[in-house]
């Protein structure tokens, strides 16, 4: 297993960046995480993360159930704030903004970093209005913008030749696969700046989860993304960085090359070569 | 032995047996329910055989009349009643109910002893004459009669009186579209008036000018009901020009307007398919007439009206009620124990009993919400109550309040119902709370909000007791929906199924006239409630269809 994450990930290094290796100094920082502690009542669930995420770049967060990962992840669009009796404390900026601060507007947050759930989780609506839903809200009702933005999405998106025929019918007639490439239509349709996936892939079969690969690999060039994955197999595959946590805290951060390759902490190296987790 | 019973008891057939025993039970009793109903009620629509009889009495020598209930009494009674010396025989005898109609003569209804019969035929051209007052006539035709003079006898008197009755039932027709359409509106008009006038004086603004304006619209509107009233006086004397003359069983000749005949009918001269037609039509004209006879005659329409009026009514009322309160307890509410104890306290409301409701609804919506609009807005009725009095609004509001419960605990359900990962779908895009419930949550809670409003017009359909203080009156001669501005009149006095019931049961001068249009009535009820049922269950599953969960 471990020899197959090595090949692949040799083989993107050279394919993604042409040979010249990847380096965080060297990145345009989209956001910046200082800090960030978070609990749930007494339950301690960040102990103080502290790491920048590159602008256009894929970073993946690895790491066994409970770490963390999700819950750093839904920090940035503030979902976290749903759950009853959590404390957050520390900062993330998103272009020098800090989005805890409390005149912070969540809905707009909410629209520039867009997020893709584990569960395909369309409304029970038509794949039209699923993929207008984040337009409707903004109060667009010109026919001809909605038209255009939902074929764009859908194209964007990788779905549009599947359901091009029919897009009024309800959405929750389609594969599995097909809703959650649908749900990121619905995400990129209202043009975020990040796009947070929380385990994308794990409720799909194999060839589903290859077309969303696909799909994260073509919208790196658009979009921030920052995916959480209990498969590392497909970190090394979709990420420029991965970050692996553990218990809380960030082990260790780096081009997602080097820290397959040549990880420099002892549980790093654990972890990916499959001996815990 | 013992060992096969223990693993014939352990396999668990016995419980599916008993299981299966209970669910047949019930069926069956609900089956019998409806089925008696039927079968009580329906019968009341068929024509049946009118019957002669020559019978041992020196009072009633002849008997003409409908069969309509045999039983069976021991001699020693029958004895006792009739003043005979005591017998110790187990002798059982026959007692026949006639309806005997006639009743300006005597009882309409009447116990004979069927060993008393001498002899008994069905002859053809006895007449079953159903009337407006006095309850149906038997006897045969002796002449027809215009303005008092005979026109008619004989074989040919019954071809005549029918021909006679056709112009009768046009003519009926006329004066009553002119009594309740016309006239009424014209009664409508000039009372609205005489309010507006009152409220001028009130306001102090009763010049000249304005009381001119109004009082010119009045003589229009007296002038209209000169012309009316002319024209309905034509009407009546035209409708009262015939009539006819029938000897009764005793043998006296009675004199009967035309006009008081609802319908004329031979019945023994009658096919079976005749009769079948006949039936339709009855059963027809119970639900499409207005009641007569103190509600013992004639048909339900106001009831059935009222019944399915209100229950609409408080369907408007108690959904949005019910479904902002769920939506604040589950949605808004910090869960704690007030919370809890509110829900409590709601889930405990479904337990009062009706009547405490409908003292409350007379208490608060009557008196003191109806007064006060009253005072503020219709002031130049009083001191006649508008909406200060029991009315169709406030037995809504009431039996709305009744039935909030259920609507609150099944909105709620449906609400937790809803999976998390789709209100964060759409809070991730930017909906704020409000708009993910909007757009979200509440489309696909319909179905559950739908099954709360099933349940609640099940149970308001039903219910009388607190109708009687807030709304519900023996006879409303006008419907709560008319062709007067603004059309909906909610503050109107109504009937309902289930009063008329109690009504027409234990309220009614003739029992016997009366009993079978209680199971009528009770079955016109049973039916309505279903039909209203069926068409929340029917809107509901298409919602149920539209909106249905994630199967993932």
């Amino acid at each position: 297993m471990s020899e197959e994450v090595l090949t692949h990930a040799i083989d993107k290094s050279i394919l993604s960046s042409s040979g010249k290796s990847l380096s965080l100094e060297n990145e345009d920082i989209c956001i910046n995480v200082n800090d960030l502690k978070l609990s749930y009542g007494e339950k301690q669930a960040l102990h103080g993360i502290t790491m920048p995420v590159p602008r256009k770049r894929v970073t993946a967060f690895i790491g066994p159930s409970g770490c963390g990962k999700s819950t750093l992840l839904r920090c940035f669009n503030r979902m976290n704030d749903l759950v009853d009796n959590v404390s957050i404390d520390g900062e993330i900026r998103i272009d020098d903004e800090n989005i805890y601060h409390p005149d912070v507007d969540v809905s707009a947050l909410r629209r520039r970093v867009g997020m893709v759930f584990q569960r395909p989780n369309p409304f029970p609506k038509s794949i039209y209005e699923n993929v207008a839903y984040g337009l409707r809200l903004q109060g667009i009702k010109q026919r001809h913008i909605l038209d255009e933005a939902v074929e764009l999405s859908l194209k964007g998106a990788a779905l549009w030749n599947e359901v091009k025929d029919r897009l009024h019918e309800s959405a929750l007639g389609l594969s599995g696969g097909q809703q959650q490439r649908l749900v990121i239509a619905r995400a990129i349709a209202i043009k975020p700046e990040v796009l947070l996936l929380d385990e994308p892939a794990s409720a799909l079969d194999p060839i589903s989860t290859l077309k969303i690969e696909e799909l994260i690999y073509e919208l790196k060039s658009e979009y921030t993304i920052v995916i959480v994955t209990h498969n590392m197999q497909q970190a090394a595959r979709v990420s420029d960085y991965t970050a692996f946590m553990y218990m809380g805290d960030l082990i260790e951060y780096g081009a997602t090359d080097n820290l397959f390759t040549n990880p420099t902490e002892k549980q790093t190296e654990d972890y990916i070569t499959g001996r815990y987790g | 032995m013992i060992d096969n019973f223990k693993s014939w008891w352990k396999s668990g057939v016995p419980w599916i047996w008993l299981n299966a025993g209970a669910v047949s039970i019930s069926l069956l009793l609900v089956l019998g329910i409806l089925g008696m109903i039927m079968v009580k009620g329906m019968g009341h629509f068929w024509v049946s055989d009118v019957y002669e009889m020559q019978y041992e009495d020196i009072t009633t020598p002849v008997i003409v009349g409908e069969i309509v209930d045999t039983a069976e009494i021991p001699r020693a009674l029958f004895n006792e009643v009739e003043g005979l010396e005591k017998t110790e025989s187990i002798d059982i005898i026959q007692r026949i109910l006639i309806k005997r109609g006639n009743r300006e003569q005597a009882a309409d209804f009447q116990w004979i002893y069927a060993h008393k019969i001498k002899s008994q035929s069905n002859p053809d051209d006895l007449i079953k004459l159903e009337r407006l007052e006095w309850g149906n006539f038997y006897g045969y035709l002796k002449n027809v009669q215009q303005s008092g003079k005979t026109v008619s006898e004989k074989k040919q008197a019954w071809a005549e009186l029918n021909k006679r009755f056709e112009r009768i039932l046009e003519l009926r027709e006329k004066v009553e579209n002119l009594e309740k359409d016309e006239i009424s509106s014209v009664n409508y008009g000039i009372n609205q008036l005489r309010l507006k006038k009152r409220k001028l004086e009130l306001d102090k603004e009763d010049t000249p000018e304005n009381l001119k304006l109004l009082n010119d619209e009045e003589k229009a509107f007296n002038e209209r009901y000169q012309v009316l009233i002319k024209e309905l006086n034509i009407l009546r004397t035209d409708i009262s020009r015939d009539s006819a003359d029938f000897i009764s069983a005793n043998g006296t000749v009675v004199n009967i307007p035309l006009k008081m005949m609802v319908s004329i009918l031979k019945p023994n001269e009658m096919s079976v398919f005749d009769k079948l037609g006949h039936y339709v039509l009855n059963f027809y004209n119970f639900i499409f007439d207005d009641p007569r006879e103190a509600n013992t005659e004639g048909g339900v329409f106001p009831a059935i009206f009222g019944t399915v009026m209100m229950v609409i009514l408080m369907s408007i009322l108690v959904t949005p009620f019910g479904v902002i309160a769920a939506v604040y307890l589950r949605e808004y509410a910090r869960q704690g124990p007030l919370i809890r104890l509110i829900r409590i306290a709601v889930n405990n409301l479904a337990g009062v009993p009706s009547i405490v409701y409908g003292v409350f609804g007379l208490g608060f919506f009557v008196y003191f919400l109806g007064g006060n609009i009253d005072q503020l807005f219709y002031a130049e009725a009083l001191p006649a109550p508008t909406f200060g009095t029991p009315g169709l609004i406030w037995a809504s509001l009431t039996l709305a309040l009744l039935t909030v419960p259920v609507v609150i605990v099944s909105t709620e359900e449906g609400l937790a119902r809803i999976p998390r990962n789709l209100r964060e779908g759409s809070l991730a895009l930017g909906a704020t709370k409000i708009e993910t419930l909007w757009r979200v949550v509440l489309p696909m809670t319909s179905p559950a909000i739908m099954t709360g409003l099933i349940l609640a017009v099940a149970r308001a359909a039903g219910e009388v007791a607190p109708l009687m203080l807030v709304g519900v009156v023996k006879l409303a001669p006008e419907l709560p929906l008319d062709d007067n501005f603004p059309f909906l009149h909610m503050e109107r006095k109504f009937m309902h199924l289930g009063f008329h019931i109690f009504d027409v049961g234990f309220q009614s001068p003739n029992v016997e006239a009366a009993r079978p249009l209680v199971y009528a009535t009770a079955f016109l009820l049973v039916l309505v409630i279903v039909l209203l049922n069926l068409s929340a269950i029917m809107l509901r599953n298409r919602l149920r269809e539209k909106f249905k969960a994630l199967d993932v």
